[in-house]
């Protein structure tokens, strides 16, 4: 074959293949916004002051959503407060202390299998451990504990990984500096691995928000009178409420549902746009 | 704490003193920044790469350790200001001390001895942070606060690199934004503004162009008159102008530890060393 006829060929080749991998992306790109417009077509109808500031009426078949957006924000913010202080120093210790032995690599071992456990074992592990065992009863603190248990390995992970992107050649100079392991860790590995561990976490803590099994057994509840008032009390959460109307309420109102389910994937969107943004205003400064 | 300063014939800045002379003589007690290692030897596990080392590393010169790669030139620099304690699992033989002091017992905190001597890496790390924070990490981990302090050191250190014309109006800049060369240059910075006494330098210029290059062996230059600095190179033409005392070491095989071959003044060096084996290594005929 003559030089120019293999480098045509060459080309042809790079266009099928920008093509072929094109219409992939394209295709991912499309099912996501059919999702998206969907959700938003059937609920956008719902959305208005009176759903989200009102409490349910009917079954939830009229009125708001209210309590159970409460219900959902608080249990993910307990969620945040317990995973992320737990998760971020776990990830801290295995990628900046631990030693190369076997202890270290059962613990990863562990943690890597405690993120394959579906999450309805872990409502069930709750139930038994923090709702029972703990004597919490059904509430929003054993249902954050629970949800904790589920993201806990998500976040040390995310940790980890992003702490081992950071280089060597950091590190070494902070020591060089004679600052200590800890000083090197919060003044410099930390601040570098931000943007990783954040990104991590919102995704492990998006999760925790929409998840329905770990909250089922736990203290999510069909209906509430009032908003929760304390962590031991019981809530109303935003995927329950849209697993309730449609298993158990006859006639349900397909526009409000649509509606809940809006308002969920728009706060966890909301949540992970916010940290896309604040990160890419880190990448511009930190790039290896 | 105010550093003399000066302005060199062709402008450049260059400190004459670092230190004050309450400084050097509580920390030091008169001569500063010169090492005198005793039969040191280096393990990485049971691999042993370098053993019997002795040498005298003089005051306020440049000392230029020269040999083939994987002699083990930054293993033995590491020795200095104790880095390979953090690489696990690595034992350093003999005895070596700075100013008379034993650096390697359970006396002497790495920590304290990190701040004494300094080190720039071969490559370029500066910290994802602004030049000024950069060059304040160190005093900042001494406990030094006051802005006015720190901005005082910052410009000394800066200037003694050479880097403060170009940095001046935008200390505030994200140090990733700067050249190779001008963060090699603030990576100097940086190491002095702890006010060591000696800088320890891994090839610091062989990722840089040439004029890059000059401007860190001009840096070096202007700066032995107040710091002990101790470089490795691949460069003999750089050992030999920048140089005062040059020793080179071999590692013959690799069942065999490293070891030093001669050390002496880097003019009888690089014309008339004892050895055959440092003559063919500076000539080129191998490593
Ligand atoms: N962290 C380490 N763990 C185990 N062995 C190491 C380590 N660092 C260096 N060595 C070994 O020690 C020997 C000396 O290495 P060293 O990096 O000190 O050589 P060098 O003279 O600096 O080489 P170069 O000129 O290529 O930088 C080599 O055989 C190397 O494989
Ligand atoms: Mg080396």
């Amino acid at each position: 074959m003559s030089g120019t006829a293999r480098i045509r060929q060459a080309r042809a080749a790079e266009f099928v293949a920008r093509m072929v991998l094109g219409a992939m992306a394209a295709s991912v790109v499309a099912v996501a916004l059919f999702v998206l417009g969907y959700i938003v077509f059937h609920g956008i109808g719902a959305i208005d002051w009176t759903f989200l500031t009102q409490i349910p009426k009917d079954r939830g078949r009229e009125g708001g959503i209210f309590p159970v957006i409460v219900g959902t924000v608080y249990t993910t913010l307990g969620t945040a407060a317990l995973t992320l202080p737990i998760g971020i120093l776990a990830g801290v210790y295995l990628s900046e202390y631990a030693p190369r032995n076997y202890t270290t690599r059962a613990i990863r071992l562990a943690i890597t299998n405690m993120a394959g456990v579906p999450s309805i074992v872990y409502g069930l592990f709750g139930l038994a451990a923090f709702v029972l065992a703990a004597g919490f009863g059904r509430s929003i603190l054993a249902a954050a504990l629970t949800l904790t248990c589920m993201t806990l390995p998500v976040v040390i992970t995310a940790t980890e990984e992003a702490l081992r992107q950071v280089p060597q050649d950091l590190r070494q100079a902070s020591l060089a500096l004679g600052a200590t392991r800890l000083r090197t860790i919060y003044r410099v590995v930390l601040p570098a691995a931000a943007p990783g561990i954040i990104t991590g976490s919102i995704l492990g803590l998006a999760r925790a928000a929409g998840e329905t099994a770990p909250i089922l057994f736990t203290g999510a509840v069909f209906q509430m009178r009032r908003t929760p008032d304390g962590p031991l009390s019981q809530f109303m959460a935003l995927p329950y409420h849209i697993y309730a109307q449609v298993t158990s309420v006859p006639g349900w109102n397909p526009t409000l549902v649509w509606g809940t389910a809006l308002v969920l994937v728009a706060g966890i969107s909301a949540a992970s746009i916010a940290a896309g943004i604040w990160r890419s205003a880190q990448r511009r400064k930190v790039t290896w | 704490m105010v550093i003399p300063m000066q302005l060199s014939a062709d402008g450049g800045a260059v400190i004459t003193a670092v230190r004050d002379a309450e400084y050097t003589a509580e920390v030091t007690g008169g001569a500063i920044g010169s090492f005198s290692l005793t039969d040191v030897s280096v393990a990485y596990g049971r691999d042993r790469v370098i053993e019997g080392v002795t040498m005298d590393v003089p005051a306020h010169a440049v000392t230029a350790l020269i040999g083939p790669s994987g002699c083990g030139k930054s293993t033995l620099l590491r020795c200095l200001n104790r880095m390979n304690d953090e690489l696990g699992n690595v034992h350093v033989g003999g005895r070596i001390t700075l100013d008379g002091q034993d650096i390697m017992g359970k006396a002497m905190d790495p920590v304290e001895l990190r701040m004494r001597v300094g080190q720039v890496f071969q490559r370029p790390n500066p910290f994802p942070m602004s030049i000024f924070d950069n060059v304040a990490y160190g005093p900042r981990t001494q406990g030094i606060r006051s802005r006015t302090e720190l901005s005082d050191l910052v410009e000394a250190t800066l200037r003694s690199s050479a880097l403060w014309d170009e940095v001046k109006n935008s200390l505030k800049k994200h140090a990733f934004e700067l050249s190779g060369g001008q963060q090699q240059r603030l990576c100097i910075a940086r190491a002095l503004a702890t006010r060591p006494e000696v800088i320890l330098m891994d090839e610091p210029a062989s990722a840089l162009d040439p004029i890059s290059t000059q401007q860190i062996e001009d840096t070096i230059a202007a700066l032995k008159s107040s710091v002990t600095i101790v470089i490795v190179t691949h460069n003999m033409q750089q050992a030999a102008r920048i140089s005062d005392k040059t020793a080179f070491m071999l590692r013959e095989s690799l069942e065999a530890p490293a070891f030093l071959v001669e050390m002496g003044d880097t003019k009888r060096m690089f014309t008339n060393p004892e050895d055959t084996r440092t003559e063919s290594y500076i000539t080129g005929r191998f490593g």
